[in-house]
């Protein structure tokens, strides 16, 4: 276990170098910062100086190495456009993105497993016909379209909910979080169900599938023939096999929202860290993206890791380090 | 077919083309009469879609067929040429009915190419990785970690920066972030089947490795990654509308019903709903029929549902 | 309205009624969000718009951009090179310190200093001074190297800061040793923290945390009217749709750039008016005449036709510029026949229109020999002014019926910009504001010759060049006096509309919306100012 744990995090820290090389590559390929920032009113000086102060002038190989050095010792650098510490921003709006995704994931658990299992058990009948129908809404829509439409309903013919923006915070060690309000939750409620329809779809399919699947195995026909009560076969037996893909999914959609919730952030004008990714790259604010990445990466890594522990804990045939053959 | 007898060990580890297999799943198809019934409106669906130019009233890509003017009338309003826009106008003066026609080709396009080659790529990589073990499955799963982390919208802008506009650099794109997805799927399902004996079984008969991940392994992992690979081609098909809703994604005029329905959702609350409605509606039923019969056709594969 | 609100909505009412302090709190979505509370941090309209809250400057603009005292109560040109400024008397800081010629020179200093400032006109401001003294206690004299007719104009963008938020000695203008100055030069972020965000202005910095909202607080020793509301909010909303749902949803009082295509639903809406104001942001299309090979335009003489005055002449010509006001700007637009809107200084008095005659534009491209016409890219962006990737498509449209074979390429900002800084386009689109609000702004960057370390023509990426309009300009931004200056402005403005090196289209017009019992005076430099939010009578 130790040694496993040691040899995932060598092969992460090669993963996050190769991520930030990339990421870096990337938007300077995209174009010069400089054009987006300096207004064309600034003399010849005062654009060079810019152009200095922000490394820019140099072979971008050596912006790397310089940037390289720099994170080595902790510092990932200050937004091109802000003026203030990347990782400060980007940390700054995690908590708002945390809430969010922690709530959207629940509500599709919560929502898509049960539903699920019916539709798997029930697969042959109505119910479960209509289950999986239904569930083809969830993923058919753009997220934005859907989030308009939320708002469209919601707020202004309805006026149930706030059309955007974050509720009231509580600080909670230091940091606030809206989920502990009324307020807070009037504001997270449509947020959430935008980003958790298309995964409860996800959810419900991949259990409605894993069971069915699984009720054509010898051990349930076994456990059917011995007598075992139904409910107690789907607890005991069905839902064990079963989670194994459901998990891996739900773990990767967790750290996958975490990083990549921009557009529903976007359309309820949520202040949380997908929006500032989406600004960054617009702006070409190089040191902003490369940090929100390389923090992206480090989430996938932590999940990824987590799945996999996970993993060996259901399903005793699976080993955490597979041997070569 | 029972499984708990060495006789019946043999059979199913024998490869696809020496059974009846084929035969079974053909006469399964056939006697369910909704699998026929799907594939016929998909076939009947997609042979449209190929076809739009002849069915289009007007050619929406061709500037010079538009008229501003003509701009943003509701469905069943008169051109200035005398014929009807059953659907009415968007913005430029493109008739919806045409647009959404040409704008379903290239959503499919873009949807079953892209989904068609990241499952490809994403399940060899991910049986290879189950199958080998050892170093090649770290290796192949950190980089699926580093794809997994990288922001498609930044892919999307540097390829449109470096390669310019075009449908196959939107596919492109797509591709490369989420061929990742799958091979993670994959590896999960295979890391189970590979435990069982029917796959030590081939492997002590001699079978070589790319045989048994082909022909054995594969058609057994299949469901998980089917169930995924058909609703990834609705959520590609709207990632690319995401794309184009964020300026990064198939050329203006040339939109798919992506950039349709993008672009019309800034007329919803003035009342113009036509422009992004009836994209949306027409994506809704592309997406409904291709799940519909992916699901019929992934039961009728299922190698246990004997 | 929500169970939650109601109640919150109740309780307010209750403290009102107990005769409780007057609460008169101000909640404003904005389209954009300032990056920083450092006024001298970068030149943006948000940044700009945010600043003016807290700090002041020498000289503001009003609603239409003419100049006003602020800080200053009059000034005048001394001589070529010499401005006098009167300062105005008994003004606070939001500390209760007083406000001195100290504190202004305080200011110049702090801009030439500037570390972390992203490239804007503050530091080439200052630079161009030769000395500033103050003359007594209420008097500031500012004497420049070459004369500088737009001084006045320049400062109303400088909001001036209290000299104590350093270390320092005596204050002069004295740049080398850093006028006196011993303690550390501020900080962006010590802005953004309130901590040095001390100014004259109206409201005091409450809190700034970026992407949730900035909260604004009542300065009580303001010198001036006393502003309206005790607390304003601003949240930005950059999405025009959740923007406008949130106004009609309660959740603001206030918004600014509402889509235009959606007036009309505030219109039909009971409870919500709104407010159009044309402003001086021009929209416009650049041509490269600069080379005889363009990357975009294929001719089938192999020649650049753009570099023919007729070809230009002829695409102006065939496009309808009220069309696309009527149709893709919803009317909230204003037909440009030069490049500033009528009435500002400098601008043509009766301008020839720019008008719509697709036959005549076929004659002059077939008398320029290209009766069979050419291929060409219209180049813009799709998310950086009103409509503008609609805009380009409706130009397409356009010019493929005067026999232009046209594409359009719109692309998002990011790419755009730099490209056309390499001068990968042919047909380019381009927005300016003239922030001075006089004609000079728009041909010194975008029409007079390519000489960056003159800093022209510094976004001539057609590389057009007029020596006769190059000359005519170097004078106009040399005349202090104002009558002669305008004449020669006239005059480069009208040789610029001759040869059309870029061709304008419309000006756009700025949105406001608000709840009823509100109005909002519109400004022509688009700033969302809550001291131009009023109760209505």
């Amino acid at each position: 276990m130790l040694l496993f744990t040691l040899r995932r995090l060598l092969q992460s820290l090669f993963v996050l170098l190769a991520v930030s090389v990339v990421v870096f590559f990337a938007v300077y390929a995209v174009g010069d910062p400089i054009e987006l920032l300096v207004s064309p009113e600034a003399t010849m000086e005062a654009r060079q100086a810019t152009i200095a102060r922000l490394g820019l002038d140099q072979p971008v190989w050596r912006q790397y190495l310089a940037f390289l050095w720099r994170a080595l010792q902790g510092d990932l650098g200050n937004s091109f456009v802000h003026g203030v510490p990347a990782i400060g921003l980007i940390l700054q709006r995690l908590p708002a993105t945390f809430e969010l995704v922690l709530v959207a994931i629940t509500l599709s658990c919560v929502v898509g497993i049960p539903l699920g299992l019916v539709a798997g058990l029930y697969r042959d009948r109505v119910l479960g016909r209509g289950i999986m129908a239904g569930s083809v809404l969830g993923f058919s829509l753009p997220n934005f379209w859907q989030g308009m439409m939320l708002i469209l309903l919601f707020a202004v013919w309805l006026g149930w909910l706030p059309a955007s923006g974050r509720g009231q915070t509580v600080d909670v060690l230091g940091v606030p979080l809206s989920i502990l309000t009324a307020d807070g939750w009037s504001h997270i409620v449509m947020p959430a169900i935008n980003l958790a329809l298309a995964n409860i779809a996800l959810v419900l399919r991949l259990t409605a599938t894993g069971v069915a699947e699984a009720q054509t195995q010898e051990y349930v026909k076994f456990a059917r023939a011995k007598g075992v009560r139904p409910g107690r076969i789907v607890r005991r037996h069905i839902l064990r096999n079963i989670l194994v893909p459901v998990v891996t999914v739900v773990g990767m959609e967790f750290g996958s929202l975490i990083a990549y919730s921009t557009i529903t952030e976007t359309v309820f004008a949520w202040p949380g860290m997908g929006k500032l990714l989406i600004d960054s790259v617009y702006q070409l604010d190089r040191p902003v993206v490369v940090a929100y990445v390389m923090l992206a990466t480090f989430i996938f890594v932590v999940v990824n890791f987590v799945v996999d522990v996970l993993y060996a804990a259901l399903d005793p045939r699976v080993q955490l380090v597979s041997p070569a053959h | 077919m029972d499984r708990s007898t060495p006789d019946s060990h043999a059979r199913t580890v024998a490869p696809l083309a020496e059974t009846p297999r084929r035969a079974a799943i053909l006469k399964r198809l056939r006697a369910r009469p909704t699998v026929a019934g799907s594939a016929c409106a998909l076939v009947l669906l997609m042979a449209a879609i190929l076809a739009a130019p002849l069915f289009a009233p007007q050619n929406p890509y061709d500037l010079a067929n538009l008229n501003l003017l003509d701009g943003r009338l509701p469905p069943g309003s008169e051109s200035m040429d005398g014929w009807v826009y059953l659907l009415g106008t968007d913005d430029q003066g493109r008739d919806m009915l045409s647009a959404i026609l040409y704008g379903l080709r290239i959503s499919l396009a873009v949807g079953l190419t892209a989904v068609a080659l990241a499952t490809a790529i994403g399940s060899v990589a991910g049986l290879v990785a189950a199958y080998a073990g050892g170093w090649i499955d770290t290796v192949l799963m950190r980089i699926v970690d580093f794809i997994l982390g990288f922001p498609t919208i930044l892919v999307a802008l540097v390829l449109l920066a470096v390669m310019g506009r075009g449908v196959d650099k939107v596919i492109l794109a797509l591709v490369l972030v989420q061929w990742a997805n799958y091979a993670r799927i994959m590896r999960s399902r295979a890391l189970q089947e590979r435990r069982k004996e029917y796959i030590e079984a081939a492997a002590n008969l001699g079978y070589p490795a790319w045989r048994i991940i082909a022909f054995h392994l594969l058609p057994n992992c299949m469901g998980p990654v089917l169930v995924f690979a058909t609703i990834q081609i609705a959520t590609a098909i709207a990632l690319e509308a995401t794309l184009s809703f964020l300026g990064v994604g198939v050329p203006v005029t040339e939109p798919s019903l992506g950039l349709l329905i993008a672009t019309g959702f800034q007329y919803l609350l003035s009342g113009d709903y036509w422009i992004s409605m009836f994209p949306g509606i027409a994506l809704l039923l592309l997406i409904l029929a291709i799940n519909v019969v992916g699901d019929r056709l992934r039961e009728a594969l299922d190698p246990r549902r004997a | 309205m929500s169970a939650t609100r109601l109640r919150l909505a109740a309780l307010a009412a209750l403290l009102a009624l107990a005769g409780g302090a007057h609460a008169e709190p101000l909640k404003i979505a904005l389209a954009s969000e300032p990056t920083a509370v450092d006024p001298h941090y970068h030149q943006a309209t948000p940044n700009n718009a945010l600043a003016a809250h807290i700090f002041e400057t020498l000289v503001a603009q009003d609603a239409k951009m003419n100049l006003t005292p602020a800080l200053a109560e009059s000034w005048h040109a001394v001589d070529d090179s010499t401005w006098e400024f009167k300062l105005r008397e008994g003004v606070k800081f939001s500390n209760g310190e007083p406000f001195t010629p100290q504190d202004v020179i305080f200011t110049f200093c702090r801009v030439v200093n500037n570390e972390e400032a992203i490239a804007g006109s503050y530091a080439s401001v200052v630079k161009k001074f030769a000395g500033v003294e103050a003359v007594d206690g209420q008097t500031l004299r500012i004497k420049t190297r070459a004369p500088y007719p737009l001084l006045p104009n320049d400062l109303t963008r400088m909001g001036i800061l209290w000299s104590g938020i350093t270390e320092h000695g005596a204050i002069t203008f004295d740049l080398e040793n850093k006028c006196g100055v011993t303690g550390a030069w501020p900080k962006v972020n010590d802005f953004n923290t309130g901590k040095l965000a001390i100014g004259t202005g109206p409201y005091k910095l409450k809190s700034y945390v970026k992407g949730t909202g900035i909260e604004l607080e009542r300065n009580e020793t303001y010198w001036g009217d006393k502003p309206e509301w005790t607390t304003v909010t601003f949240v930005p909303v950059p999405n025009a749709g959740p923007r406008l749902t949130g106004l009609l949803a309660g959740d603001f009082d206030l918004i600014e750039s509402p889509a235009a295509r959606d007036v009309q639903r505030i219109k039909n809406t009971p409870g919500f008016g709104y407010v159009v104001t044309p402003s001086v942001r021009v929209v416009y299309f650049q041509f490269d005449v600069g080379r005889d090979d363009s990357p975009l335009v294929k001719a089938p003489n192999g020649k650049n036709p753009l570099q023919d005055v007729r070809v230009r002449r002829a695409i102006s010509m065939a496009i309808d510029r009220k069309a696309i006001v009527d149709r893709i700007m919803d009317g909230m637009a204003t037909p440009a026949n030069q490049f500033l809107p009528d009435g500002m200084f400098g601008t043509l008095r009766n301008p020839p229109e720019l008008k719509y005659d697709p036959e005549a534009a076929k004659k002059l491209l077939a008398e320029a020999g290209y009766a069979d016409g050419f291929e060409l890219t219209v180049s813009a962006t799709n998310d950086r002014y009103i409509n503008d990737g609609q805009i380009a498509q409706a130009v397409a449209q356009y010019l493929s019926r005067i026999g232009i074979k046209a594409r359009v390429d719109a692309m998002t900002r990011s790419v755009y910009f730099p490209k056309r800084a390499k001068r990968e386009f042919s047909f380019a689109m381009g927005g300016w504001a003239s922030e001075t609000g006089e004609a000079s702004s728009f041909l010194q960057y975008w029409v007079t010759s390519y000489a960056p370390e003159l800093g022209m023509g510094t976004s001539n990426y057609g590389r057009y060049s007029n020596p006769e309009l190059d000359e005519v300009f170097r004078q106009a931004v040399t005349t202090v006096d104002d009558a002669q200056r305008e004449k020669l402005l006239q005059q480069a403005l009208t040789l610029a509309l001759q040869d059309l090196p870029s061709i304008p289209l419309h000006y756009e017009s700025s949105l406001w919306a608000f709840r009823k019992g509100l109005t909002y005076e519109g400004r022509a430099d688009q700033y969302t100012l809550a001291t131009s939010v009023k109760r209505a009578p």
